[in-house]
């Protein structure tokens, strides 16, 4: 892997920049892997890497049907941070923000890791105790979060209305000051490249159509579009698609997948300088470092696998942005979309065994999986490689919808993810 | 948003109606007497289907009725709708009904 | 003279009405029917604004809503103060009004001198991708350096700062057809579709003035009728009937499931006198039976090195602006060309007085009946010609170019000065609205364009969008699409095209920027590396190098892009891949989008008939869901606390009164009524007796608390529910459900009755008195009427349901009475009350109150998570009933682990201080992080009854550790406090529950 760096980049600006190499090769897949990963997203192409780095396990194929990166990944608002209520959550969500923290600089690749904080906004009493709540759970469990007036809200986030006169009053926020965005493609890329380079096979376009299992049941390979692939393990980390492959694995889940829209403005010279979200008017916005307003909002409400949702949805997430901050109805959208995402009962993901010996399961992380990307793909190696959960993933089995020891951040809080 | 075929009141757009997610799944009669595992799969397991999906909807801002619909996940266009009891439609007897505007 | 580029007559301008317009402060002078493009050009200047990255100067390159260019601030209401301003709006499209205030964007200190040029300089560093290669060291330099100096050379124009002035409106629509386009096949369609008037029409086109390219066209002709009289006739047609809605200004940006279609009209900016009021655009939502698109093609640039130096356009847009706007865009123009359509460009402008060449990359005899055409016209043409480069900065001054040999070398250079290029890469059909309809795409290699194929939704395409380019075959095309097999006559059009993707040159192409996507600088270099890089699909591509993501979306760059791409992979193209559009078509105004629904209108606020009484009586409010309730009722001087203690201490002395109108009321009616309540509840409802209250409570199928409330019975088979305030929709919905879909055979009936009954509770051993003077009908006396017990008869002589129920611990009585009658009632008690010094309480009160008597809030105690034994509610969940909703999940493991959270009174070592809601409980503070948790305060007042802070808790196996000392988390860090039971005022006199 040809290392990148100032010099580096300076070196080829001389010559044209003819000297770069792939980023990832485009290998045809072997007869039989090690550990075969189904699904290309972010949160795959993290587990490989850290198998790689972290486990020594190398002979990894990731198996995607389209293009890397190119789900969810590609799709969401790219909004990090860790400031939730319950201890597995917590323990979560700050394991992958403290691999954000270095994780441009493990890749060798600029992820654009912006912590330029999160405020979520309270509109009501019950969303200030909520948040407050929030806040001492998270500083008794380590995890950055503050509380603020409206006044220091505005101050943190000047183009913010706390105008008593407005429909649902700023009542304060909780602040993640470590949370912030990143730069969604680079984090697929720079983990293909860096996962690539430690030898394994990213196989795009290639679907998996079904499963061979081994006389006790355990897995055998996967089947697939370009034929069969043997696999010692498999990790199916499809997202929105999961609840399809599992499907062809004979296998139901507790999952659903639905519409979750977002949109783009046109880009803007800077004018906001954090992420802010609000639950109780349901949307949350940021601005990229390409000066566009990112902002999203709930799911469209029913099953589809459309990537295309109702224009009701935006309009809705728009009136509540203009609320509490009219000065942008003149600006302009220029891009929507649509992601699938798997949606679990509890809204927590799923890391888990299955039914199926040597079949593991990343799924059901629903409309937040892009802030633990680092810390699923780092956990979920370590299931894939030993067999059994990382400490942190034991607590989000299947099992928990058996027993009703559910994780449910959203009932607890009623807080979008 | 879409266009849905009320079987009481006839096409209202999607506003009007409530998604109760998938259909034909009966409350047990007799629940505990389940196991702990077939009650989680009646509350939470679903087969979420890349295809023709059959569910809920009640058309609450307007008759308030529950009815049942076949719709393709892929394309979201609507096969049928049919009232809450009667069973899931057998489209490959019935000719395709006409593409819904 | 100030329109030294204007020529004399012709064009879709009305010279009687002359404009000016301000731009970069300096005026512009024009007329009606111009856009500040032809303005622009009209005063001789071709400089428009800086790219994106590299601040290069640009000019402008098309005449539509493609534009990637020339975009402007414009402040369409200077006169009228703040609030009208908006970034990046396409000269190119902008209706010119004397007024209009516009600037251009992205640079520093003046369009003219912009310092941010020196990235052109540094462009060969400042590649595709770039960014992740470095800026990594040191690690914090990110967030601090290198990002805020990114994002300060990003974006473009300036976010507007002040609220907006304007409103916007909002309006659905049904249409048996929608034609999307008012061309030549859109006018056809919608003509054809609307002939027998049984169907109603809508025709929307993007522009100010119909027609669409038969505008730019002075040459063809129609039935021998010149085109600009064919559409004048055509649109007089439409605008006679009756059946049709013909929308000019108004773009069709979305098109949704089912036929749901999106568009927006400009209403006002263009309008010299807008009145006050008038919206400023207006979001269309029509549900169409069919769609008709029309929508045209866009030209694509060539591909050679400074390809975007201002005074280089499109060969369409040329002849745009000669033809519709009478400018001319220079004195000396080159044609540089691939297909035949540019001819017709060269021949007007020739016509118009301009030099022309015509530099075309086909050989002669690949050529049509055009090039016979321009030669015989006295155009000097050379075929078989590559444009190496373009010359020129701030304005192109001439071109580079050679003869292809016929191994593809490029042979001896020469120069053609000019100062203006119209150039054509061929044509791209606009199936962005197919596509956004989730149509799958065709790849016709003959036309290289994608094209229309299998449909999704009830739509079909006519025209250029269809790849139909001939004049005649468009009209017929529209005709057909409208149900009409009319066919007209009309001037055979120039058409078909070689593709070339970038221009042969014999220049380095390490050096060479030739540039595929304008506005966001990407070059076919940068195509190169990102395919070097193994970026092969289109999307990664996209991503990658961000072309086709700009303002314009791609639409002149996307077809390059893929080209070249498919080039360099060699495969095929539609292998690489096909973008998927998606909304808009055009960008949006999020004001469009929002419509009306703003400040009062964003959600409605919802308030009981009581509510002008505490308005009038001085109230402060809460939201509390969509409700606003009245917090409490401050005297002069009081604050917040000294209120609630007053009214607290008054329920408990003499008598209260409290508006409960915001519970949640239903009805639950039928022979199997009290069996439905069974079911749906987990207490047993066959016992209650008629007229008698008890207090329910009800699981979600997953065993956690839902709801809770008081039922009452009014008859064997009535009962009266209520709800809490919030959850009123969510319980009548949820017993809906059940009943429609598990029950059916039940029969019962559900009413939601919140907004027929109003509730007034009074409250406090002197309650009954207030109420009793107006109560007939009814037994009043504390035997026949007791505690949690219902009446029906009169008060004030209006029909009332009276309650004996109490949610305070004292005395009290719910009445509930129609809500018409609702604030007489309130205001007759309320006088009454005053013989005892009767006390208006709110909500926080209310609180205190419950608190003190150990009542929970479903909500509060409660979050989604705790069942009833958490909350101390076992009591309540029947045990002899076979089920219930949620009953089975009671029973999972995790259900009956003896460390679960659990509803206790918590209180503050020292009683003046009141614990934080939400605040989380430790039993060891010193602990190292993380500390583990054992819970947290649900609720906390300062209770003057008890003379202390009071609070309630969700503690791990709290019932277990009543006395325990623990910790609270307070904003400094911790304080002491006692775990305790969760009742902390015992009543005097009559002894009430809840």
């Amino acid at each position: 892997m040809r290392r990148f760096s100032l010099a580096s980049l300076l070196k080829e600006s001389t010559k044209g920049h003819t000297g770069w190499e792939r980023q990832w090769r485009a290998p045809e897949p072997k007869k039989e892997y090690d550990v075969v990963i189904v699904g290309g997203g972010g949160h795959g192409l993290a587990t490989a890497y850290y198998l790689a780095t972290v486990h020594g396990v190398t002979n990894v194929a990731i198996i995607e049907k389209g293009w890397i990166g190119g789900g969810n990944t590609g799709r969401n608002t790219t909004i990090i941070r860790s400031n939730y209520l319950f201890d597995e959550s917590a323990a979560l969500y700050n394991h992958a923000m403290n691999l954000w923290e270095g994780l441009s600089q493990e890749l060798n690749y600029n992820i654009m890791f912006s912590q330029r904080g999160v405020l979520m906004l309270a509109h009501n009493h019950h969303d200030v105790v909520t948040f407050k709540r929030h806040v001492y759970s998270n500083k008794l469990n380590g995890v950055d979060n503050e509380w603020l007036s409206p006044e220091e809200c505005k101050a943190f986030c000047p183009p913010l209305t706390i105008s008593k006169d407005i429909r649902y009053p700023v009542m304060g926020g909780a602040l993640q000051r470590k949370g912030g965005t990143a730069r969604h493609d680079a984090v697929a890329w720079g983990y293909a490249r860096g996962a690539d380079a430690r030898g394994v096979d990213i196989i795009q376009n290639c679907e998996v159509t079904g499963l061979q299992r081994n006389p006790d049941g355990s897995v055998k390979a996967v089947e697939t579009t370009r034929g069969t692939i043997g696999a010692r393990k498999v990790g199916v980390v499809a997202a929105g698609h999961t609840g399809v492959v599992m499907g062809r694995f004979g296998l139901r889940m507790p999952v659903e997948s639905v519409p979750l829209q977002a949109l783009v403005s046109e880009p803007v010279k800077p004018c906001f300088p954090c992420v802010v979200m609000s639950n109780a008017v349901h949307a949350y916005i940021s601005q990229s470092d390409k000066g566009e307003l990112v902002i999203g909002a709930g799911t469209d409400q029913y099953n589809s696998y459309s990537q295309q949702g109702g224009i009701h949805v935006t309009n809705h997430t728009l009136d509540a942005i203009c609320e509490l901050f009219p000065q942008f109805t003149r600006m302009r959208m220029l891009r929507s979309w649509g992601g699938i995402v798997d949606v679990t009962p509890d809204r927590s993901p799923i890391l888990s065994k299955t039914p199926i010996k040597n079949l593991f399961v990343n799924c059901g992380w629903g409309t937040g999986g892009f802030k633990a990307t680092p810390g699923s793909g780092h956990v979920f190696a370590h299931m894939l490689a030993t067999g059994e959960p990382h400490e942190i993933n034991a607590p989000y089995s299947l099992d928990r919808f058996r027993t009703g020891r559910l994780i449910d951040e959203a009932a607890a809080a009623a807080v979008s993810h | 948003m879409l266009l849905i075929r009320c079987p009481h009141c006839g096409n209202r757009p999607e506003i009007e109606f409530h998604c109760g997610g998938e259909a034909h799944i009966a409350r047990p009669e007799t629940p505990s007497e389940m196991t702990d595992q077939h009650w989680a799969e009646f509350l939470y397991y679903r087969t979420n289907p890349k295809g023709m999906h059959a569910e809920r909807w009640q058309h609450r801002h307007g008759c308030g009725r529950w009815f049942n619909a076949l719709r393709d996940t892929v394309t979201d266009k609507f096969a049928a709708t049919y009232e809450m009891g009667s069973p899931r439609p057998d489209l490959a007897a019935t000719p395709a009904p006409a593409r819904t505007a | 003279m100030s329109q030294p580029f204007r020529r004399s007559s012709g064009g879709h301008i009305d010279r009687t009405q002359p404009i000016t317009v301000s731009f970069n402060g300096k005026t512009l002078h024009g007329y009606r029917g111009d856009t500040i493009a032809s303005m622009l050009i009209a005063s001789g200047s071709h400089l428009a604004g800086r790219s994106f990255k590299y601040h290069r100067p640009r000019g402008i390159l098309s005449h539509g809503s493609d534009e990637p260019n020339a975009l402007l601030s414009v402040d369409w209401r200077p006169e009228k103060g703040e609030g009208r301003r908006d970034p990046n709006n396409r000269a190119s499209v902008v209706e010119a009004r004397s007024g209009l205030k516009t600037a251009t964007q992205n640079h520093w200190p003046s369009l003219e001198t912009d310092i941010g040029a020196v990235n052109d300089l540094l462009s060969p560093v400042f590649v595709a991708g770039f960014y992740y290669k470095t800026f990594m060291w040191p690690r914090k330099f990110w967030d601090k350096v290198y990002e805020p100096f990114i994002r300060k050379a990003a974006g473009l124009g300036d976010a507007p700062e002040v609220p907006d002035a304007d409103r916007y409106a909002n309006r659905h629509a049904h249409a048996d057809i929608l034609v999307v386009g008012a061309g030549p096949a859109g006018l056809s369609a919608a003509l054809a579709a609307s002939e027998d008037g049984s169907k109603r029409v809508i025709l929307a086109d993007e522009g100010f003035k119909l027609g669409g390219a038969l505008l730019n066209d002075v040459t063809s002709e129609i039935d021998g009728k010149p085109a600009a009289v064919w559409v004048e006739e055509m649109v007089a047609q439409l605008d006679a009937r009756e059946n049709v809605i013909v929308l000019p200004r108004t773009t069709v940006f979305g098109y949704y499931n089912h036929n749901h279609i999106a568009m927006v009209e400009r209403v006002a900016d263009h309008r010299d006198n807008a009145p006050d009021g008038l919206a400023r655009e207006r979001l269309w939502q029509v549900r169409a039976s069919k769609v008709i698109i029309a929508a045209g093609s866009h030209e694509r640039p060539l591909v050679f090195e400074n390809n975007d130096r201002p005074g280089i356009m499109l060969a369409e847009s040329a002849r745009a602006f000669i033809n519709r706007y009478a400018v001319l865009p220079g004195k000396s123009l080159v044609v540089a060309t691939c297909g035949a359509s540019a001819y017709r460009t060269a021949l007007d402008a020739k016509a118009a007085g301009m030099d022309v060449k015509i530099v075309d990359i086909r050989l002669g005899e690949d050529c049509g009946p055009e090039l016979a055409e321009a030669r015989s016209a006295g155009i000097d043409v050379l075929t078989g010609h590559t444009v190496v480069k373009a010359l020129g900065t701030k304005r192109v001054t001439g071109v580079v170019v050679a003869p292809l040999g016929n191994d593809g070398s490029v042979g001896t250079r020469r120069t053609l000065t000019c100062d203006c290029v119209a150039m054509s890469g061929g044509w791209t059909p606009s199936v962005h609205l197919f596509s956004q309809s989730r149509g799958k795409l065709a790849f016709d290699a003959s036309l290289d364009a994608f094209l229309p194929g299998q449909s999704a939704q009830e739509e079909v395409s006519a025209g250029a969008c269809h790849g139909i380019y001939d004049l005649s075959e468009i009209i017929a095309d529209g005709y057909k699409a409208g149900g009409s097999d009319t066919s007209v006559s009309a001037t055979a059009t120039f058409t078909g095209f070689q593709p070339v993707r970038v221009l042969p040159t014999d220049a380095d192409p390490k050096k060479v920027k030739a540039f595929i996507d304008f506005q966001n600088d990407v070059t076919a270099k940068d195509i190169k590396l990102a395919v070097r890089e193994g970026f092969e699909s289109i999307e990664h591509v996209k991503r990658y190098t961000t072309t086709g993501m700009a303002t314009d979306q791609g639409k002149t760059s996307n077809m390059n892009a893929l080209g070249l791409v498919a080039g360099l992979l060699d495969r095929p193209l539609p292998a690489i891949g096909t973008t998927t559009f998606r909304p808009p078509y055009t960008p949006v105004t999020f004001g469009a989008l929002v419509g009306p629904s703003r400040e009062d209108r964003f959600e409605p606020v919802r308030t009981t008939a009581i509510d002008p009484w505490a308005v009038a009586n001085g109230a402060e409010f809460e939201p509390v869901g969509q409700w606003r309730r009245a917090h409490y009722f401050p005297k002069a001087g009081e604050d917040m606390h000294a209120a609630v203690a007053r009214e607290c201490k008054a329920v408990r002395t003499s008598v209260g009164i409290f508006d409960a109108s915001t519970l949640g009321k239903i009805e639950v009616v039928g022979p199997d009524a009290a069996e439905f309540m069974n079911r749906i509840y987990t207490n047993a409802w066959a016992k209650l007796k008629v007229g008698g209250c008890r207090y329910g409570l009800m699981l979600g199928e997953n065993g956690f608390v839902m709801d809770d409330g008081v039922v009452a019975r009014l008859a064997e088979d009535r009962f009266h529910v209520t709800t809490t305030t919030g959850g009123a929709p969510r319980v009548f919905q949820h017993m809906e459900d059940y009943l429609q879909t598990e029950w059916p055979d039940l029969d019962v009936f559900i009413t939601s009755i919140t907004e027929q009954w109003a509730a007034i509770a009074v409250q406090g051993p002197n309650a009954r008195k207030v109420v009793e003077p107006f109560v007939s009908d009814i037994d009043m006396s504390e035997g026949a009427f007791p505690h949690m017990a219902v009446r029906e008869g009169f008060i004030c002589g209006v029909p009332t349901r009276l309650f004996r129920v109490s949610f305070t611990g004292e005395t009290g009585f719910e009445v509930n009475v129609p809500v018409d009658y609702a604030e007489a009632v309130w205001k007759t008690l309320y006088e009454e009350g005053r013989k005892y010094d009767i006390t208006p309480y709110g909500t926080e009160t209310m609180h205190v109150l419950r608190c003190e008597m150990g009542f929970i809030i479903v909500g509060q105690e409660t979050d989604g998570t705790a069942t009833p034994d958490d909350v101390g509610l076992s009591g309540l969940v029947s045990k002899k009933k076979p089920d219930f909703v949620g009953m089975r999940s009671l029973a999972r493991p995790d259900m009956l682990l003896p460390d679960r959270k659990q509803l206790v009174g918590i209180l503050a070592k020292d009683p003046n201080e009141v614990l934080e809601e939400g605040a989380q409980v430790v039993e060891d503070p010193s602990l190292p992080v993380p500390v583990p948790m054992i819970g947290h305060v649900t609720s906390s007042y300062f209770s003057s009854n008890c003379g202390r802070s009071i609070a309630m808790a969700m503690i791990k196996g709290g019932r277990a550790r009543i006395d325990q000392t623990v910790w609270v988390t307070t904003p400094k860090g911790f304080t002491e406090a006692t775990i305790s039971t969760s009742v902390f005022h015992t009543v005097q006199g009559e002894k009430v529950d809840a």
